[in-house]
């Protein structure tokens, strides 16, 4: 039946409709791209703008009293730590959990598994924050002088702990939680798209389930795995209600396990409601470096990833 | 080096589907055996039962014994990692691993079963493996290339140097040549007739015109209908399954006049 009615009219529907089809949907597709665009040079453009004048006035008039530079500096070194902490602990946690998931549970487990922690994505930063305050950080406390007690020669570990315990570990400890389903889903997905064909031949070897791991389900995922980290990354360097409740802030310190730092989003939220003029003005300076922060780490992620391209499969 | 193979009254079923239906055969070492049946016939899962491969599909198991020059495949505290070293297998579609060079690819199999190689011992077996899958004279100059970059004829070769690497007693062949153009077929072929002086060869093969130009023995498997288990119908000689089979359904599969 098809096959006549497309011999009386040939390609008359591809033509007319199709065509116009087409063009709406390029049209859109471009329009979607310059919005893209446009939002990004406007954010770029209004922190550039906004932050001049920080940039402008003597160093003297910005907080501290020594320059823009020597205000950021603190900030930006508060934010990496509170970034580092989190990964460190989250990604071996989150491939690990990917992996039981993906390759090690029982069907019957690993989907509950998967939701639970798809679940955890969905819990809001600032619940978060306040369990990080009231729960975990007294729960702490212990730990910490313990730390301080047995481990205070190392200057991270210097004593003495606070006894809120609000300080730089709990918030990297809190956001470890908060980035984990980012890695653990992101690393999920890649891992159950290993080709079986490259699993069976690990196998065939003579490789055990670890070794099949290593030698095919690994290096198939790992651009996947640095994008998930990156992404995570990318929110524990944002992340500000959790840190701004979380952490008792101050004066920069080597010690994480005493109240001091501070973040720059968790400095640009607390100081904003209040901010006017110069001080407005060196908050969203303060927000322009966080943005250059970012941009930097995920070009380097590109190039991570683009460094292993010839060996990904994709040719 | 080469071992035989005889199979005992072995039933593989998935789950609660009885696949293959008790098949006995004998395997003499350093010839090839080609299976040849229609599809869904079971001889794919026959195949993968002589390296207990197919144990990787959740819920699948064998019943019987698969002896390897006397020693049962299935016996207790048998290590389905050590039969897989012991008997190699090539896929139907090339598989070297992407993330690493040629190299590596030929001795990924020999890292994991010896850890300690000297870089000498390692670019000798990487030589002889690729020159006994007749590749070497076409890598040699790319051997930190990675191995996805070979055309398909030559990643299936790798494959195969990469299972000789680990000197197995036995390598099986799962449709090796299907995802193949005629040259790489035919250059797959001649290998598979070189190989057999050092190996037991078994391959599975949807091609009759290669099952007769490199088999020693065939056998024909085929099934009754949906949902009804593979059975072996025949086993003999190549010469006599192609051309004097003693059972019907092998003459009408072997002459084209099947289904």
């Amino acid at each position: 039946m098809s096959t006549t009615i497309s011999a009386q009219k040939p390609g008359t529907r591809q033509s007319s409709a199709g065509r116009a089809g087409d063009s709406v949907f390029s049209g859109l597709s471009l329009a979607a791209g310059i919005l893209i665009f446009a939002v990004l040079a406007a954010v770029a453009l209004f922190l550039l703008l906004q932050a001049l004048p920080t940039f402008a006035a003597p160093a003297e008039e910005i907080t501290g009293g020594q320059g823009f530079f020597h205000y950021i500096w603190p900030l930006i070194v508060g934010t990496l730590i509170a970034a580092v902490i989190a990964l460190l602990i989250a990604t071996p946690v989150g491939i690990l959990v990917a992996l039981y998931i993906s390759h090690y549970a029982p069907a019957k487990v690993s989907k509950p598994v998967g939701y639970v922690i798809d679940l955890l994505a969905a819990i809001p930063s600032v619940i978060y924050g306040a369990w990080g305050a009231t729960v975990l950080a007294p729960a702490l406390v212990p730990l910490y002088n313990w730390l301080a007690e047995n481990l205070g020669f190392i200057p991270i570990f210097d004593g003495p702990a606070s006894q809120t315990g609000k300080t730089m570990l709990t918030a990297g400890i809190v956001l470890a939680i908060m980035i984990l389903p980012i890695i653990t889903s992101m690393s999920r997905e890649i891992f159950t798209q290993t080709p079986k064909l490259h699993e069976e031949a690990a196998l065939a070897l003579g490789a055990t389930r670890w070794e099949m791991i290593r030698m095919s389900v690994l290096p198939f995922a790992r651009p996947g795995i640095i994008s998930s980290i990156m992404l995570a990354l990318g929110r524990a360097l944002g992340e500000t209600m959790a840190v701004a409740l979380v952490l008792s802030s101050g004066p920069m310190i080597a010690s994480l396990i005493k109240s001091g730092n501070q973040t720059i989003a968790a400095e640009i939220a607390l100081n904003f409601p209040e901010a006017y003029g110069l001080r407005l003005s060196e908050l969203i300076a303060a927000g322009l470096v966080l943005f250059l922060i970012t941009l930097v780490v995920n070009m380097i992620a590109r190039a991570i990833i683009a460094r292993y391209k010839e060996f990904s499969g994709a040719n | 080096m080469s071992k035989r193979i005889d199979v005992e009254n072995l039933n593989v079923y998935y789950g609660d589907f009885l696949a293959v239906q008790d098949v006995s055969m004998n395997i003499e070492p350093r010839s090839v055996t080609a299976f040849i049946g229609p599809s869904g016939c079971g001889k794919s899962t026959f195949l993968r039962t002589l390296n207990r491969m197919h144990e990787v599909i959740p819920g699948a198991y064998a019943q019987g014994k698969v002896l390897l020059d006397g020693d049962d495949l299935y016996g207790k505290g048998v290590d389905p990692v050590t039969v897989r070293s012991m008997v190699g297998m090539v896929f139907q579609r090339p598989n070297p691993f992407p993330t690493m060079s040629i190299r590596d690819n030929v001795l990924a199999g020999v890292k994991l079963n010896n850890k300690r190689i000297s870089s000498k011992d390692a670019d000798d077996l990487v030589e002889s493996s690729l020159r006994g899958a007749n590749l070497w004279n076409e890598v040699k100059d790319r051997l930190d290339k990675p191995g996805s970059g070979l055309s398909g004829g030559q990643q299936q070769r790798l494959c195969i140097a990469r299972a000789i690497a680990v000197k197995p007693d036995v390598i099986l062949m799962d449709e090796p040549c299907s995802a193949l153009d005629p040259i790489s077929t035919l250059a797959i072929e001649d290998l598979i007739n070189e190989i057999k002086t050092d190996y037991t060869v078994v391959i599975v093969t949807h091609n009759m015109q290669q099952a007769s130009r490199v088999s020693d023995k065939t056998a024909f498997f085929n099934i009754e209908g949906t949902g009804k288990p593979g059975r072996l119908i025949e086993y003999a000689p190549t010469t006599d399954i192609f051309n004097n089979p003693q059972k019907k359904d092998t003459e009408d599969y072997v002459s084209g006049r099947f289904g």
